[in-house]
């Protein structure tokens, strides 16, 4: 076993970094930059049932050291991507992690349903998270008792492990991760982004033409490392770490914090050759920490073990 | 798909807020076509996105950029001095093609004018005869007005006529004459006036808030005059900016 393989539910990773949903469409822009086969996994954009145009523009806005974005879960439907977007990543050796999102419970078993039997799909990421629309979304993924209920619905149709990728926007994100497993999940997402918003001065009025956005980049991170801390003590289903994400001594803060893998997103739009660059910058960094596999890094911030890090 | 670390040759201040910019790199002779941009990485970790500027001119493994200091971002562009390098992605994009017709029209207001000048000069090496209406606030910011007369007319409009025609651009259409094409840069009101007053075929480029550049965020995303393929937007960073006047909602 190499020192960046990790395994977890549906996804056996040559490396514990995939591109966040989202941030990355369906693969096929960064195909242009590099192999995609370098992923430890992909996390495609959000399937919804229906086809959705998304939010009026403008979409992003910058803030300091991060952004808000409010595209609005656009996306051509489930249909559509299970047969004209899957099927292009066919020919990459790298799982996938297929988001969905919907308005009600009967989505996301639709879209669950189709897209889990998908062949490459590996696992499905729920997302029960995103502020960016009206109905759907957040809703789920701020009540414990509606996070649970859908979790257990669309485990039931899954053909693969669900991931539930949880929202930073509530009080207590460690009641809802439990929630979420003693429901089924198999694994967390955390964290999606945070509400936010930023008002241009010129016009007095919101920059988004949703007037708010979610936050994401380095901005979060901490966010994003405390929240990660708090739910790995507490479950014990396996954390994709997200948020702000940008260097392999990020992806070590995550693990210590308690991920077993992790997801780049912001970082992308930055560069968009960072995740082969967190790659490789973590291949050298662990050999330099001596760790033989980046797994026993997770938790390390709470565990407590016998052999310091030399 | 080109990334580099381009070399600043030189910062040269043309108005107020309006610089120009002369960068070097290999990846700089695949700049061929006009209407394209750049995206340059200005900072580490702040800001977070990249700045997308127009291809003003390319001269062998010479990049020429035009940009007004908007933001931080053009600020901590501004701060590169000779010998330093940005991080440049591209060239991205669709550009303008080159019409076959005899006279283009070239329309271009504020940063919108830069992409034109490439444009010009190699509608000019073509053979096609070359109009340029270039329009300003007022005369302290008129710029690159000499570069545009080495491949055809000029005329000048300015909003409080300092200089020039008093007025926008298409109060000088007329003035221009004939043509059979045009294509026009600048912002969405100028864009849909020119659209409106012209009935000859033409192109638009679009000036959008970007994230990745690259087609993958949506955040650029423009309406569709007509959908079809059930696909009723585009992105303007990947199948634009340049677009064909009447396929896009501006």
């Amino acid at each position: 076993m190499s020192r960046l393989q990790v395994e977890l539910p549906g996804l056996n990773m040559k490396n514990p970094v995939m591109p966040a949903s989202g941030c990355f469409g369906f693969g096929q822009e960064y195909a242009e930059f590099y192999d995609l086969n370098k992923l430890g996994a992909v996390a495609v954009k959000a399937a919804t049932p229906e086809i959705r145009a998304g939010n009026p523009t403008p979409r992003v806005a910058e803030t300091e050291s991060g952004m808000l974005n409010a595209i609005g879960l656009q996306n051509p439907g489930v249909d559509h991507i299970v047969k004209n977007e899957l099927p292009w990543l066919e020919k990459f050796h790298v799982p996938i992690l297929a988001n969905i999102a919907g308005k009600t419970e009967e989505d996301y078993i639709e879209a669950a349903r189709k897209i889990s039997a998908s062949s490459n799909v590996h696992a499905v990421e729920l997302n029960v998270s995103c502020p960016n629309v009206k109905e759907g979304g957040l809703q789920f993924g701020s009540d414990p008792g509606m996070a649970a209920g859908l979790t257990k619905a669309v485990k039931k149709v899954s053909e693969v492990p669900v991931y539930v990728k949880l929202s930073p926007n509530v009080t207590n994100i460690t009641e809802m991760a439990e929630a979420v497993e003693a429901a089924g999940a198999d694994g967390l997402s955390m964290i999606n982004t945070l509400v936010g918003m930023k008002i241009d001065i010129r016009t007095g009025k919101p920059i988004l033409a949703n007037k708010t956005g979610g936050l994401s980049g380095p901005a979060v991170k901490p966010v994003a490392v405390r929240m990660i801390y708090e739910v790995s003590q507490k479950v014990s289903i396996p954390i994709i770490g997200m948020g702000g994400i940008y260097t392999a001594e990020d992806v070590i803060e995550f693990f210590m914090a308690g991920a077993s893998a992790v997801a780049v997103g912001t970082a992308n739009f930055s560069d968009p050759f960072a995740c082969p660059q967190i790659i490789d910058d973590l291949d050298e960094l662990l050999k330099e920490m001596n760790v033989s596999n980046i797994s026993e890094l997770t938790g390390r911030s709470w565990k407590s073990w016998e052999k310091s890090l030399s | 798909m080109n990334k580099e670390n381009l070399t600043v040759l030189s910062q040269e201040k043309l108005t107020s807020k309006i610089f120009k910019m002369k960068l070097q790199g290999d990846s700089v002779k695949t700049m061929l076509t006009p209407g394209q941009f750049v995206h340059l990485k200005v900072g580490e970790r702040h800001p977070v996105l990249r700045r997308p500027i127009s291809i003003c001119s390319v001269k062998a493994d010479i990049l020429t950029i035009v940009y007004r200091i908007e933001g931080q971002g053009t600020k901590l562009l501004n701060q590169k001095a000779a010998g330093d390098t940005v991080d440049t992605l591209g060239p991205l994009g669709k550009g303008f093609p080159l019409t076959q017709e005899s006279t283009a029209l070239l329309v271009g207001g504020g940063v919108g004018i830069p992409p034109l000048l490439y444009l010009a000069e190699q509608l000019y090496r073509q053979g096609t005869k070359v109009k340029v209406i270039l329009g300003y606030r007022k005369k302290e910011e008129i710029f690159l007005v000499e570069e545009f007369q080495k491949y055809g007319e000029v005329f000048i409009t300015t909003e409080d006529g300092s200089y020039g025609r008093k007025g926008f651009v298409t109060d000088a259409i007329a003035e221009a004459g004939a043509y059979d094409v045009f294509y026009t840069c600048g912002p969405k009101p100028m864009l849909r006036a020119v659209e409106t007053a012209s009935t000859k075929k033409g192109y638009i480029s679009l000036e959008e808030r970007m994230g990745c550049g690259v087609g993958a965020c949506l955040a650029c995303v423009c309406d569709k005059q007509k959908p079809f393929e059930g696909k009723a937007y585009v992105k303007a960073c990947r199948d634009g900016p340049v677009f064909e006047a009447g396929e896009v909602i501006v």
